[in-house]
């Protein structure tokens, strides 16, 4: 079987509003951005019959907007887009890291952060990126808008908290209060491009007054069913020196956060064994 | 649905999901453009769209009306090739030539967007577009070239 244009029904809405308006009346129709997720399946004749709520119209949800209090990302802004926004790079580069790595130029331009964080695979590049900055998800319904935490998105594996009919607007990005002063983004797959995350990581780091750690967050993907902040080892490191002891333990609470998997493309101790060396070298400051 | 394909305008009046890859071929028969993969992996179905490349085997057709594609038959022609097609073909760019469509398209718009001759950025630049024939090498030389001349993808 292969993918039937024939066969699918196609909303294309003008603008946001018009687009909730309509997905409201049909929640059982597909969102589609960027298309770089839904048509590889749909190629495959998987998803024949189907309604489409084609967002290509939607001109305010591309834009990327800086303001006073952080960066405000359009759900349907691309990659692309997203790594080359001057204050993006200047203020987010964790992220900007992760875009990079996004399959390869194709998908880059195509893909957007909506259809990144929607799609909610364990493998999404974005989120731990996402996670470290405490990034908040818009979102809109026929209920009215919600602000959800990254954290509070992902219910599972290629499942969201997004309810029938709700989409992502927008993805705002808080402005850190102080510059980090160590950062860490780290994708482990079999080639450069175009390869699925065996462990994606991000983190950043800063020391305060005698080398004590006043800031430090951590964020691992492909190591659970939803990408995680290590929030036990973060707790064992903030409000105390980097002495060996406190790596140590850090580094041992790592699998308290996660539940890496046995699968085609790694082990479950090769991705632990991975992720505790990335997050040792981070705190060592050695990456 | 009215579309914008290598300068000129066209209308298309199928169904709106049909994928760009078969509007291009079949309804408007600018057949250059290759499917390999049908899966966003090979790039062979590379074309530009607004400038950029994308892959034409995961874009239905709605989603880009009004915007500029670009299809390798923009470049050159069998009498009069783009300083970049030259190059492939001094190079020995293309072998089996299912691949080279892809690369070209890729290789336009890096070229024309300012992109540099060093071996290790074109590879990086075409890491989206797989070649079993030449080993790349040769696909890499031939892209350096054509910056190194400074031709564009575009005829002169
Ligand atoms: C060859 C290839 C390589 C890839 N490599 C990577 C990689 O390295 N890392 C990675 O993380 N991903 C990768 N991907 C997956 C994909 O490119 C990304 O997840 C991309 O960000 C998806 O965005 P999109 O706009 O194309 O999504 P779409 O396919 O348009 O949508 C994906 C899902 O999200 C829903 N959706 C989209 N937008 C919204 C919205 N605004 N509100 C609510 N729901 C919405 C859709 O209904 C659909 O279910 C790759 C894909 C391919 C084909
Ligand atoms: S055919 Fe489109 S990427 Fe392979
Ligand atoms: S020349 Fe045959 S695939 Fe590249």
């Amino acid at each position: 079987m292969r993918g039937a244009p024939e066969t699918m029904a196609v909303l294309r809405p003008k603008s946001g509003a018009e687009a909730v308006k309509l997905y409201g009346q049909q929640t059982k129709a597909v969102p589609l951005a960027g298309g770089t997720d839904f048509m590889v399946l749909w190629n495959l004749g998987l998803l024949n019959g189907r309604t489409i709520l084609d967002l290509s119209g939607v001109r305010d949800w591309r834009k990327i907007a800086a303001a006073r209090t952080g960066v405000l990302v359009g759900s349907l802004a691309t990659h692309a887009e997203i790594g080359r926004h001057p204050t993006v790079r200047a203020e987010f580069p964790l992220l900007v890291s992760a875009c990079a790595t996004i399959g390869a130029a194709q998908i880059q331009n195509r893909g957007t952060l909506g259809g990144n964080i929607a799609n909610a695979s364990p493998a999404g590049d974005t989120f731990p990126s996402l996670l470290v900055y405490e990034a908040v998800v818009r979102t809109v319904s026929p209920r009215g808008k919600r602000k959800l935490p990254i954290s509070e998105v992902f219910a599972g594996v290629k499942r969201t908290t997004l309810g029938p009919g709700e989409l992502i607007e927008a993805v705002e990005l808080p402005f850190l209060d102080k510059r980090p002063s160590r950062r860490l983004f780290r994708k482990v797959g079999t080639r450069l491009a175009q390869a699925i995350s065996k462990t994606v990581a991000a983190g950043i780091l800063r020391l305060g007054k005698g080398g004590v750690v006043e800031d430090f967050r951590f964020a691992l993907g492909s190591m659970a069913p939803t990408a995680v902040r290590l929030t036990e080892a973060e707790s064992a490191v903030v409000g105390f020196k980097l002495t060996p002891a406190v790596v140590d333990e850090a580094c041992r609470r790592l699998e308290r956060s996660v539940s890496p998997i046995d699968d085609i493309r790694s082990t479950r101790e090769y991705r632990l064994e991975v992720s505790r060396n990335i997050l040792r070298s981070f705190l060592e400051g050695n990456q | 649905m009215k579309l914008k394909v290598n300068g000129k305008s066209r209308s298309f009046a199928g169904a709106p999901f049909k994928r760009l890859i078969e509007v291009l071929r079949e309804d408007f028969g600018l057949t250059g453009t290759k499917e390999g993969c049908g899966e966003g992996e090979c790039g062979a179905c590379t074309v530009l769209v607004d400038g950029e490349p994308v892959n034409s085997c995961l874009i239905p057709v709605c989603s880009v009306e009004g915007r500029r594609i670009e299809t390798v038959e923009s470049l050159g022609n069998p009498g009069k090739l783009s300083p970049l097609q030259e190059a492939f073909m001094e190079r020995g760019g293309a072998q089996c030539g299912i691949c080279t469509p892809g690369m070209l398209m890729t290789a336009t718009a890096w070229i024309k967007g300012g992109g540099s001759a060093a071996p290790g950025a074109i590879r990086e630049c075409l890491a989206g577009n797989l070649c079993r024939c030449t080993g790349y090498q040769h696909i890499v030389d031939s892209v350096a070239r054509a910056v190194k001349g400074k031709g564009g993808g575009k005829r002169r």
